[in-house]
């Protein structure tokens, strides 16, 4: 705290001395640039792909990732790829497609792709990187392919892009829910307070992968990509509230017999006044490390429902769908690079708890 | 005391009720009565099913009356142990799950031993030791296991016992065992194959209750009673153990509640990645083919199963924890 003055801080509001205060946990730090970065990276999804992640091939089937060269044979800087060829498998006598080094294909940026809409409004063509003259089943491949052929850089910019944003829209349900009840349980008290409290410890008691599953299993089949994505969500965020719902009552109730809001009351100030513009900003700061810790959470729960097939289904394409790929070992022998998924799930995950251990820390900024 | 026993069995009891309509809606829910279901799947498989059989079965279930009628035939039924018959497998419910249920009470029981047995020893180490470089080495695995879900982890040390061992590491017996009729060897060969799914299980919670644990244990030592003990020349060992170590199990044990909810829930997963013969592989498969009364009484099963142990555990709080005995007289 050295290189603020102690006038400035005497005189800074909550969310300054929060933010100041967060600035010294370096984790966390990285952890929300990082996590900044996937978002934008998810924003760009289709713009970053460079094939069609819905586009099937059977000759591109379980192409090995492949790196791009940058340099070309004389020495100048002409980025390409190699193209594929087809060879006959002696034994089996079946055509195998594998990479072949003699062919190079040139990587082209800001060429023009498959169509898609740019943050689901513009229609554009333009992707970040294309292939020039590329025969068919040629592809930059980045993290190889899978069984139908479809490539996987591709269609994990797009899972991200999915993955992240249900857990995004799932805690906004959980938080409504959770600031909504807790609140009611918190100013109410008595019995409300109490239907709602054993409501809750009666959702915690519950083993909630079956229910999710069982929930999940029933949604109609002719629903619509988007549709199952929200009621997934919903059914998520239904058994997720109640974390955020103990935060929010435990701090109404602390927050209940502090000075000043008895020094507000006495001034005459209305109770919606007192709520929203004294308690509220000073457990602001909780309920926003509640709700770093609790997207996580929502992340994995989607990823596991999709894993098992019962959460978001193909053509959708999320981190579950794409581990599904990898479930069994017989697969993984063939394609191990179907298991680089697992990657990004680990290192969002770690980096929303690393943010949430800052944001709770720097919540108490007089603690 | 009398007072708590109480509280936690009606929370208990409306817990299963909650989770008995929500298996039932799980029933319901797939378009259509489930009787159309059953005759459609009986037909498809070639055997005929009469209009009177099929009228006789919408009275036994009380179709086309209202929902709370046909609940409560549902549960009439459940209640003398008739849980109807799998539309899949043409057997009745009980039987298809046979030993299936006290695997995964056998692997969640595991899972929770594994974690008590891991967290309380690493959670005091790293809290006596703050700052050193095991709690430093324990504090990264720790958060490794909150972050990574268990299923990526049985997948990923699948692949690699794979690759370095060339060997599988599923299931919960040997092939040859797997179909045997129970015996020692058999119960012998459960233990083998048990350690890894529990603990594969258990690192996610351990992790969680590591953190718990050090906390509560950090806070305890900084209190002026253990300065005391100390002055009055008690050993370390017994300074640390005898008392802060007993005050911060309290809140350790009262997480217990909730940590076997989530074992449960984690075996159904885990159960289908590494091709475990629980109720985890039996309950997608129901559920991916519409066969709702396995299902549901899977559910039904698992919530009842988890209440019950979490009903144990709040017994086990109270014994550990004399506040609480205390606090009701």
């Amino acid at each position: 705290m050295a290189q603020i003055d102690s006038e400035k801080y005497a005189v800074a509001t909550q969310l300054q001395l929060t933010w100041w205060r967060f600035r010294r946990h370096r984790l966390a730090m990285v952890s929300m640039v990082l996590l900044f970065a996937c978002y934008l990276l998810a924003a760009f999804a289709d713009f970053l792909a460079t094939t069609d992640p819905h586009a099937t091939d059977a000759r591109t089937s379980y192409i090995a990732p492949q790196g791009i060269h940058l340099f070309d044979d004389d020495g100048s800087l002409r980025p390409h790829v190699y193209g594929i060829k087809g060879v006959r498998d002696m034994k089996t006598f079946k055509l195998i497609y594998t990479i072949d080094p003699s062919r190079k294909v040139y990587i082209e940026f800001f060429g023009q792709g498959y169509e898609y809409d740019l943050f689901g409004l513009i229609p554009t063509r333009v992707h970040l990187m294309t292939l020039k003259d590329a025969e068919r089943g040629d592809g930059i491949y980045l993290l190889g392919t899978d069984l139908l052929g479809r490539d996987l850089w591709s269609r994990l910019m797009v899972a991200t892009r999915v993955s992240l944003t249900i857990g995004l829209v799932g805690v906004t349900i959980s938080l409504f829910l959770g600031v909504l009840l807790g609140g009611i349980s918190a100013v109410y008290g008595g019995i409300v307070d109490t239907v709602i409290q054993r409501t809750i410890e009666v959702i915690r008691s519950m083993p909630t992968i079956p229910l999710w599953l069982g929930l999940a299993a029933a949604l109609p089949n002719d629903w619509s990509v988007l549709q199952i994505y929200f009621a997934i969500t919903i059914i998520i965020s239904l058994l997720a509230w109640t974390d955020l719902a103990r935060v929010v009552r435990g701090k109404f109730l602390a927050l209940k017999e502090e000075d000043f809001v008895m020094a507000a009351e006495l001034a005459g100030a209305s109770q919606g006044r007192i709520i929203f513009r004294h308690m509220l900003p000073s457990f602001a700061s909780h309920i926003i490390a509640a709700v770093s810790l609790a997207l996580p959470a929502m992340i994995i729960s989607e990823t596991s429902l999709s894993f098992l097939g019962l959460g978001l289904r193909p053509p959708a394409i999320s981190w579950g769908i794409l581990l599904q790929d990898a479930q069994n070992i017989q697969t993984l022998a063939l394609a191990p690079w179907l298991l680089i998924s697992a990657i990004p799930v680990v290192v969002v995950i770690l980096a929303f708890n690393f943010l949430g251990d800052g944001l709770r820390d720097a919540a108490d900024p007089y603690g | 005391m009398i007072a708590f026993i109480t509280r936690r069995l009606l929370l208990g009891v409306m817990t299963v009720w909650l989770i008995s309509i929500l298996s039932f809606v799980i029933i319901q829910l797939p378009p259509g009565d489930f009787v159309d279901a059953y005759i459609a799947q009986l037909s498809s498989s070639g055997s005929q099913v009469s209009a009177a059989e099929a009228e006789n079965l919408r009275k036994l279930y009380g179709l086309g009356e209202p929902f709370y009628v046909q609940y409560g035939k549902w549960l009439a039924r459940i209640v003398t142990g008739d849980f109807g018959e799998s539309m899949e497998w043409r057997r009745p419910v009980t039987e298809v799950i046979g030993d299936r249920l006290w695997l995964t009470l056998l692997l969640s029981l595991s899972a929770l031993l594994v974690t008590w047995g891991l967290a309380l020893p690493i959670g005091i180490f790293s809290a006596v030791r703050q700052y050193s470089f095991a709690d430093y080495a324990f504090t990264l695995v720790g958060f490794i296991g909150i972050a990574v879900p268990n299923f990526l982890l049985a997948l990923v040390i699948m692949y690699f016992s794979f690759v370095w061992f060339g060997a599988s590491v599923g299931g919960l017996f040997s092939a040859e065992m797997a179909l045997a009729p129970w015996g020692w060897d058999k119960v012998w060969d459960l233990m083998k194959h048990l350690p890894l799914p529990a603990v594969i299980l258990a690192l996610g919670g351990t992790a969680q209750l590591i953190r718990i644990m050090r906390a509560n244990l950090l806070d305890e030592l900084r209190r002026p009673y253990v300065v005391t003990a100390r002055a009055k020349g008690l050993s370390e060992f017994r300074t640390i153990v005898k008392y802060p170590v007993r005050a911060a199990l309290n809140p350790f044990a009262s997480n217990i509640a909730y940590l076997f909810p989530y074992l449960v829930s984690g075996s159904i997963i885990v159960s289908i990645v590494l091709g475990l013969p629980t109720v985890g592989p039996l309950l997608v498969k129901a559920l991916v083919a519409q066969d709702m009364f396995l299902a549901g009484t899977i559910v039904l099963l698992l919530g009842v199963m988890t209440v019950v142990g979490t009903f144990i555990s709040d017994l086990v709080l109270m014994w550990v924890d004399p506040r609480i005995r205390h606090q009701m007289d």
